[in-house]
């Protein structure tokens, strides 16, 4: 697997709040970047966002499908399930 | 291949060509070292003009508000035709020049080095 | 209902199951046609498909998650503009220099959003595998959108400040914004797979976060609220648009090992093209903006150098290599904003938008974002026009540029080793010469001259008398052919271009908001 960076950024409000907190969580080498009106978290080659870690943090369901409503941009090869969404380079 | 596309030996018209001049044609003019004025100009030409009457007349014109312009010595000046160093004859045409429709020619002012030295 | 019910209720089907049924299961093969008459345009850019079944579909968005995400979105850009409209957001801005951004995003970009619904929906039409077609149907609805809520979003500084009040027809004849046009053009007169390359790869994958992200953080960091909405909502589907270009492209890989010197030829074309059309968001970030972000070395480092980096390493196993003349746009990266802010500081009085020179403490930025560059090449013109402008004497550029045949940027980029040295290359063809600024637009241009001797170059046809209303004399005594073109062009004249500190806009800012035209 390659250590090269991978990111997915999101627009900086109290929606994107849990879910920041929970890719740190899940990804321990992740790197968060604020600019203005954007988060941007890197990671070396893989990182995922797990969708029972930001149940945990928002008290009810979520659909990972709903992180599109904040995305702002990514980078890296994607797969989603019902559980991961997890970006990747090979 | 000359282009990838759906029909055989499809060819496009050339919008350019001289005959949409009416007359006319195209001469590009840059000017070295001297980038104030952004990019090379493009003016329209009839193909009979002396090219002294360019060098003399039509260049200083076209530059006059480079503070330069003025000191240029023109029997000191290098002149390029494609990029090639030639020797223009200031009696004859553009055409007999070899400086035809969408020719481009360049001319560097030995000495000259812009505002401040800065090439601009 | 005589539907017996399942055992354990309804089985839910899974994410995968669900996407799957939405884009397998809704195609079918042509039985009393020929499949290559109900697909004519598949195969002849030489692109070889075998099994359309292995096209991998990143984000599986079925339609009910589509248009309830998409709703969502909506309402919230839609909450945002109402509470902007009224609380007068249009004045809450740095200064009225950022409005200039606008004037250019909404002639020059949002006309490329309603081009790319219209691409992505002929693209859609012409493929033959089903999820593909899904995957561009949906797209056109987004780019659909975003040209939409661009307009409804931009409308409200339309109303205060000038040069915004026709995007479409300004788009379809001003000079600067035929390099745009051209570019989506070239694009959707290419074939389906080369489009798709070419917008949703090269474009949308490993360029547009040099658009949107530092655009939309740059108007965030001078109070735009509007604009930061409707970016981050287009940027939004942009993540997906951006996936569909890297699977697009990773399928055309793996389908046959014929494509691959196809689509390589492909990325160096479209890289080079988005290349020469993001000069006008360098400008933006290093002149533009009165508040600045970063700058666009740096932005390109983060986003062409590392990121473009780490998508071709991951490429290379299928032997794509980086686009040619990557390198060239990295030497570039020191000068590029300020070769284009030169562009249109001479030609602003033909633009629908202004120019101006920056601040003292702007310049002190510049110098330190631009070490090796600004203060040896830049500075001292910028003074010098700024010396020229107090004397009464602001410099506009009187005569038209030089074009390259292919971009139709003026030829103002430099030699990629030498910044003093306007880089000039030419080619032969058909008794004709044509001319370019660099040698990826060349290289352009010689693979498909039949393509390209087509340009329609807006300083020529100017010259040719094509720019003109109708119905006006050319030969009429005292005609100016110049002011003509203005006209032509849709603009307020006295309004639109020319010097931002000579602007109406300018003096409407000082006088509605009390606040200085140029922040300190």
């Amino acid at each position: 697997m390659s250590s090269d960076t991978v990111f997915i950024a999101f627009q900086a409000n109290d929606d994107t709040r849990p879910i920041i907190e929970a890719i740190e969580a899940d990804n321990p080498e992740a790197r968060v970047a604020h600019f203005p009106a954007m988060i941007k978290v890197d990671a070396p080659g893989r990182l995922v966002v797990r969708r029972e870690s930001i149940e945990e943090r928002l008290g009810r369901a979520y659909d990972l499908r709903e992180l599109q409503i904040n995305l702002v941009s990514l980078s890296g090869n994607i797969d989603e399930s019902e559980d991961e969404f997890v970006l990747c380079w090979n | 291949m000359s282009v990838n596309a759906i029909t055989p030996d499809y060819t496009g018209e050339i919008k350019d060509r001289v005959e949409n001049f009416h007359g006319q044609q195209l001469i590009y003019i840059g000017w070295e070292d001297h980038l104030m004025y952004c990019a090379p100009l493009c003016i329209p030409v009839l193909p009979s003009l002396p090219f002294g009457t360019l060098r003399d007349q039509i260049i200083p014109k076209l530059y006059e508000l480079h503070p330069d312009m003025a000191k240029v010595d023109w029997n000191e000046v290098v002149w390029l035709r494609s990029g090639q160093p030639f020797t223009p004859d200031p009696e004859k045409s553009l055409v007999d020049n070899g400086l035809g429709h969408k020719a481009v020619i360049r001319f560097r002012t030995p000495g000259l080095t812009g505002i401040g030295g800065s090439c601009s | 209902m005589n539907m017996p019910a399942a055992p354990n209720g309804p089985k839910k089907l899974s994410l995968k199951e669900n996407y799957a049924l939405l884009t397998r299961g809704l195609g079918w093969d042509t039985s009393y046609e020929d499949m290559d008459k109900a697909f004519p345009l598949d195969k002849f850019e030489g692109i070889r498909i075998h099994d359309w079944e292995k096209w991998e579909d990143p984000f599986r968005l079925t339609m009910d998650a589509y248009w309830k995400y998409q709703g969502e979105k909506e309402r919230k850009l839609y909450a945002i503009v109402d509470a902007f409209q009224q609380n007068n957001g249009q004045f809450n801005v740095v200064d009225a220099r950022y409005i200039n951004t606008l004037k250019l995003f909404l002639t020059g970009v949002s006309p490329l959003e309603y081009a790319a619904h219209r691409g992505f929906a002929m693209a859609g039409r012409n493929f033959r595998g089903t999820s593909a077609r899904i995957a561009c149907q949906m797209q056109a609805i987004d780019e659909l959108r975003h040209a939409q809520t661009q307009a409804h979003t931009i409308s409200q500084y339309n109303k205060f400040f000038n040069g915004l009040h026709d995007p479409g027809h300004m788009h379809d004849r001003v000079w600067y914004l035929s390099v745009p046009k051209s570019y989506f053009e070239d694009a959707m007169t290419a074939g389906p797979f080369e489009f798709v390359t070419a917008i949703s790869f090269s474009f949308e994958y490993v360029l547009t976060n040099l658009l949107f992200m530092p655009f939309m953080s740059g108007a965030a960091y001078n109070g735009d609220m509007a604009t930061v909405t409707f970016g981050f909502s287009a940027q939004s589907d942009e993540s997906r648009h951006m996936t569909l270009g890297l699977e697009v492209v990773k399928f055309i890989l793996e389908q046959d090992p014929a494509n691959i010197p196809i689509v390589q030829r492909w990325l160096d074309k479209w890289f080079w093209r988005g290349y020469r059309l993001l000069g006008l968001v360098s400008m933006m970030m290093d002149y533009m903006l009165p508040r600045r972000v970063m700058s666009w070395a740096e932005a390109w480092e983060m986003y062409f150098e590392q990121n473009g980096g780490a998508l071709f390493n991951d490429l290379a196993r299928y032997g794509i290599r980086m686009p040619k003349y990557h390198d060239v746009a990295s030497m570039e990266k020191h000068r590029l904003s300020h070769e284009v802010w030169g562009i249109f500081y001479n030609y602003t009085h033909a633009a629908a938008f202004h120019t101006w020179v920056p601040e003292q403490a702007e310049m002190e930025w510049l110098a330190s974002k631009y070490p090796e560059t600004f203060d040896r090449l830049y500075r001292p013109r910028l003074e010098y026009w700024r010396a020229q402008q107090e004397q009464g004497k602001r410099f506009y550029n009187p005569t038209l540029p030089m074009l390259c045949q292919t971009c139709q940027i003026p030829m103002g980029f430099t030699e990629p080793d030498d910044p003093t040295k306007i880089c000039y290359r030419e080619s032969d063809y058909r008794d004709n010469k044509f001319h370019f600024c660099s040698d990826g637009c060349k290289d352009i241009f010689d693979n498909e001259p039949e393509k390209y001797v087509q340009s329609w170059l807006p300083v020529h046809q100017i010259y040719q008398g094509n720019c003109f209303r109708p119905g006006v004399d050319p030969t009429a005594p005292g005609f100016d052919p110049l002011a003509e073109v203005l006209l032509y062009y849709g603009y307020h004249v006295g309004e639109d271009g020319g010097e931002y500190l000579d602007s109406p806009d300018r003096r409407n800012w000082e006088q509605w908001t009390g606040k200085p035209a140029v922040a300190t």
